[in-house]
C-alpha cells in the first residue's frame, strides 16, 4: 500500500514538472518582487511592513489559485483520459488511490509554501516568516483536499473551481460576516432575520476559520506566537481529515 | 503527439495577410482614437467598516495598506495633480479613520494627516486634519503622541494659534508615559511662555520638580535657570509697577 501511495505521489510530481507548473511559481515570485520594489518606492514610512504584507497577500492568493487549479485540472484529466479507470482496475483500494493522489498534491503544496515563504525571509524575522510559511502550507492542504472533493462531486473544471473560490472567500470572511450579522440581525425580531443569523452561525462552525491562517499581522507587527501554530495545526488536521473522508465517501459510491 | 510544429508555409497566405492587416488596424485604431477627456474624480464617502472588513477577506491589515496607498495617490489623477484644497476634508477624514480602524497599529494615516493633508492652504481644512490627529491620539497615546506633537507645532508656527497648540501640548502632557521624551511632555511650558502665562509656567515647572518628573542634571539646571528668569521678570514687572505708583504719589 505504501509503495502504491509513493508511486502515485511521484506521478503527481512528474505531472507538475511536465506541465511546467514551477515556471508559473517563479513567474508569481518575480511579480511579487516587482510589487515589493514598487511599494518600496511609494510608501513613505512603514515601508517594510507595507512590502511584506502586500507581498504576502499576493503570494497567498497566487498559491491558492495555482494549487486549486492544478488539483482540479489534474483530476479532471484523470477522468477524461480514463486513467482513473486504469488505476482502479489494478489491485488497489480506492482509499489508497485517493491518499496517493493527495500525498502528491501535499508535496506540491509543500514546495509552493517553501518557495513563497523563502521570499519573505528577506523582509521579516525568521520566526515570523517560518510561521507564515507553515500556515500557508496548512491553508494549501485544506484547499487541495477541498479541490479534490469538488472534482469528485462536479467532474467539471469550471464548477469545481467556482466552488473552491466560493468556499475560500466565505471561509476567509465568515468571521466579519458573523460580526455584521450579530450587529444587524440581533436587534431584529423577524423570523427571517433569526434564520439568517442562525444560518450564518452554522456556516461559521462548519467552515474552517481561515482568517486565523497566514496573518499579515505576524509579518507587519511580529505578533505570531506558538499558540497560533498549534491552533492552525489542529484546525488543519481536523479539516483535512474531514474533507478526505468526504472525498472517500464520494469515491466509494461512484460507479467506476 | 509530435511536438515539432509544421513549417510556416503550411499556413495559408490569406491567414497571414489577414493577421498582419488586422494587427495594423488595431494599432492604428487605438493610436488615432480620441483620448477620453481627463475627468477629475472626487472622494466619495467610504463604505462602512464592516463592509471593508468583509472585502479585505479577513486580512484587515492588507486592506488598510492598500486603501492608504490608494488614498495617498488620489491627488494624482489622469496625469494631473489635484491640490489638497480640492479635497473634501470631511470625507478625507472618514477615509483616514476607516484605514486606522482596519489597522489600529498603523502610523501611516496619522503621518498623512499631520504632515501632508495639514499642509493645505486653507485654515479650516488644516484645523480639521489637526483635530483628527487630536481625536485619534486618545485611542493610543503611547504610540500616537508624535503626530499630535507635530500638530501642536503646526498650530503654533503655521496657524499662529497658540491656544490650539497649547490644547494639543496639554493633551500630550496629561497622557504622558515613560516612553515619551521629555521635550514632548514639556511642550506646553514653552507655549505658555510664548503666551505670556508666566505664572502658569512657574506652577507647572514647580509641579514637575515636586513630582520628581525632572530628574536629569541638565534639565534640573535648565529649569532652575528658567524659574530664576521668571522670578527676575516678575521682580522687574513689580519694580516697574512700583515706579509707576511712586511717580503718581510724587505728582
Amino acid at each position: 500500500m505504501i509503495k502504491q501511495i509513493i508511486t502515485l505521489a511521484t506521478l503527481v510530481i512528474i505531472e507538475a514538472l511536465h506541465t511546467r507548473f514551477f515556471m508559473i511559481i517563479f513567474a508569481f515570485l518575480l511579480t511579487g518582487f516587482g510589487i515589493v520594489s514598487f511599494v518600496g518606492q511609494i510608501a513613505i514610512i512603514e515601508t517594510v511592513a507595507y512590502q511584506s504584507s502586500l507581498l504576502a497577500a499576493f503570494l497567498r492568493l497566487s498559491a491558492i489559485y495555482i494549487i486549486s487549479l492544478f488539483v482540479i485540472v489534474s483530476m479532471v484529466n484523470e477522468f477524461n483520459n480514463n486513467a482513473i479507470h486504469l488505476w482502479l482496475s489494478l489491485p488497489m483500494k480506492r482509499a489508497t488511490y485517493l491518499i496517493g493522489k493527495f500525498s502528491g498534491f501535499m508535496l506540491i503544496a509543500c514546495i509552493i509554501a517553501i518557495l513563497f515563504g523563502l521570499s519573505l525571509f528577506i523582509l521579516v524575522p525568521y520566526s515570523q516568516a517560518g510561521l507564515w510559511t507553515f500556515s500557508l502550507f496548512c491553508e494549501l492542504l485544506i484547499i487541495a483536499a477541498l479541490s479534490l472533493l469538488c472534482v469528485f462531486t462536479f467532474h467539471n473544471t469550471i464548477q469545481a473551481l467556482s466552488a473552491v473560490i466560493a468556499f475560500y472567500i466565505l471561509a476567509r470572511s465568515i468571521y466579519s460576516i458573523q460580526l455584521v450579522a450579530q450587529n444587524l440581525l440581533n436587534s431584529s425580531q423577524s423570523w427571517s432575520d433569526y434564520f439568517i443569523a442562525k444560518f450564518i452561525y452554522l456556516l461559521s462552525i462548519i467552515l474552517p476559520n481561515l482568517e486565523q491562517f497566514t496573518q499579515s499581522d505576524w509579518l507587519t507587527y511580529y505578533s505570531g506566537e506558538i499558540i497560533d501554530l498549534l491552533q492552525i495545526t489542529a484546525q488543519t488536521i481536523i479539516y483535512v481529515i474531514l474533507l478526505i473522508s468526504m472525498s472517500m465517501f464520494d469515491l466509494y459510491r461512484k460507479n467506476l | 503527439m509530435n511536438r515539432k510544429q509544421r513549417s510556416l508555409t503550411a499556413v495559408p497566405k490569406k491567414i497571414i495577410v489577414t493577421l498582419v492587416l488586422i494587427l495594423t488596424l488595431q494599432i492604428t485604431w487605438n493610436h488615432y482614437l480620441p483620448s477620453f477627456p481627463a475627468k477629475i474624480e472626487h472622494l466619495t464617502t467610504p463604505p462602512q467598516l464592516e463592509l471593508l472588513q468583509i472585502l479585505s477577506l479577513g486580512d484587515n491589515i492588507v486592506g488598510s495598506k492598500l486603501l492608504m496607498l490608494w488614498l495617498q495617490a488620489f491627488d494624482s489623477q489622469s496625469g494631473q495633480f489635484l491640490s489638497y484644497r480640492q479635497f473634501d476634508y470631511d470625507t478625507l477624514r472618514i477615509w483616514l479613520k476607516r484605514i486606522l480602524q482596519l489597522d489600529p497599529k498603523s502610523q501611516y494615516p496619522l503621518l498623512a494627516a499631520s504632515h501632508f493633508y495639514s499642509m493645505v492652504n486653507d485654515t479650516t481644512k488644516k484645523k480639521q486634519m489637526l483635530n483628527f490627529v487630536y481625536k485619534q491620539f486618545f485611542i493610543d497615546p503611547d504610540n500616537r503622541w508624535q503626530w499630535l506633537a507635530h500638530a501642536s507645532l503646526i498650530a503654533k508656527h503655521r496657524l499662529k494659534d497658540l491656544p490650539l497648540a497649547l490644547k494639543y501640548a496639554q493633551a500630550i502632557a496629561a497622557h504622558s508615559s515613560e516612553n515619551m521624551p521629555f521635550w514632548a511632555k514639556e511642550m506646553q511650558i514653552f507655549i505658555l511662555e510664548d503666551m505670556g502665562e508666566l505664572e502658569q509656567v512657574r506652577l507647572i515647572v514647580g509641579g514637575m520638580f515636586a513630582n520628581g518628573q525632572i530628574t536629569e542634571l541638565n534639565e534640573i539646571k535648565y529649569f532652575n535657570e528658567k524659574l530664576e528668569n521668571l522670578e527676575n521678570l516678575e521682580n522687574l514687572e513689580n519694580l516697574e509697577n512700583l515706579e509707576k505708583q511712586l511717580g503718581r504719589v510724587i505728582k
